[in-house]
């Protein structure tokens, strides 16, 4: 094993942890602006994963819309719903252990699977720039679904703006 | 050599840590925030198997129009969220059970 494999095994396992790591921060934060900032760094380390998958459209994508957009958005939503000088930004938890039994076991269940299955392997594919094909698919094959998806995230916005809009009576 | 596995397992990892955030928390945010882990689990696992299956982009693609679903989600989801703020001063779980009969 020479030194390049060694140091990608080195990186990706740290981008690894980062993100399991910070996503249980996530849920096990007793502070709601922790888990706010908590969740940032597993996007964050979900795009380095991407672009260990050589997935560089999605990993900008990710980044874009994830950690600009919709954590800008629930942060928004902590301190919408919360006295931002108020200390009592405490989570409540309830049910901690029933659910901590139940998602060991679906963990669990979920790995042995993912261990013991001989998953097909179609050899690995050459590192090659994405964006090109993506958008390529996308007007080609993927045209309904493309437009599809665009109709529905107007339906989200106006829907969205219905929703929290004042009523005047 | 970094294979198939080690993403999948990183993904379940997610997922159970999303699952946790949805059964534990009492806090609708922190609810959302939890769904948002689950949908980049399955994000991690469709890039994966487009990765290591087959010459194609097609998880990348799905992946794509996942994070379009997560982005209308988190926007009508963070609404909701807000007008049971506004209807009940609180965004607990618990106190939106006025369907209860």
């Amino acid at each position: 094993m020479d030194t390049t494999q060694i140091l990608t095994q080195i990186v990706f396992y740290s981008f690894a942890a980062l993100t399991v790591f910070s996503a249980a921060v996530v849920v096990f934060a007793r502070n709601l602006i922790h888990s706010a900032f908590a969740l940032l760094f597993t996007f964050f380390g979900v795009a380095a994963l991407y672009v260990f998958l050589g997935a560089d459209f999605l990993a900008a994508t990710q980044m874009v819309i994830y950690v600009g957009g919709i954590l800008v958005l629930l942060i928004f939503g902590v301190m919408l719903t919360h006295k931002l000088y108020d200390m009592k930004l405490k989570a409540e938890t309830f049910q901690f252990w029933p659910a901590l039994v139940v998602v060991l076991a679906v963990f669990s269940t979920l790995v042995l699977v993912m261990i013991r299955t001989r998953w097909h392997d179609g050899g690995t594919q050459p590192l090659n720039p994405t964006t090109a094909r993506i958008g390529e698919l996308f007007m080609k094959e993927y045209i309904l679904p493309f437009e599809v998806a665009s109709v529905f995230l107007l339906i989200a916005l106006i829907g969205a703006a219905m929703i929290v809009r004042r009523r005047s009576e | 050599m970094i294979g198939l596995p080690h993403y999948l397992i990183i993904s379940a990892a997610l997922f159970s840590l999303g699952i946790m955030a949805v059964l534990t928390r009492k806090n609708a945010v922190n609810v959302l925030m939890g769904i948002e882990l689950i949908l980049n689990s399955a994000n991690i696992n469709l890039v994966a198997f487009s990765r290591f299956s087959s010459a194609n982009l097609d998880g990348q693609l799905y992946a794509v129009f996942v994070i379009v679903i997560a982005a209308a989600e988190a926007a009508v989801g963070l609404a909701i969220v807000l007008s049971m703020y506004r209807l009940l001063k609180s965004v607990s779980l618990d106190k939106a059970d006025m369907l209860k009969g």
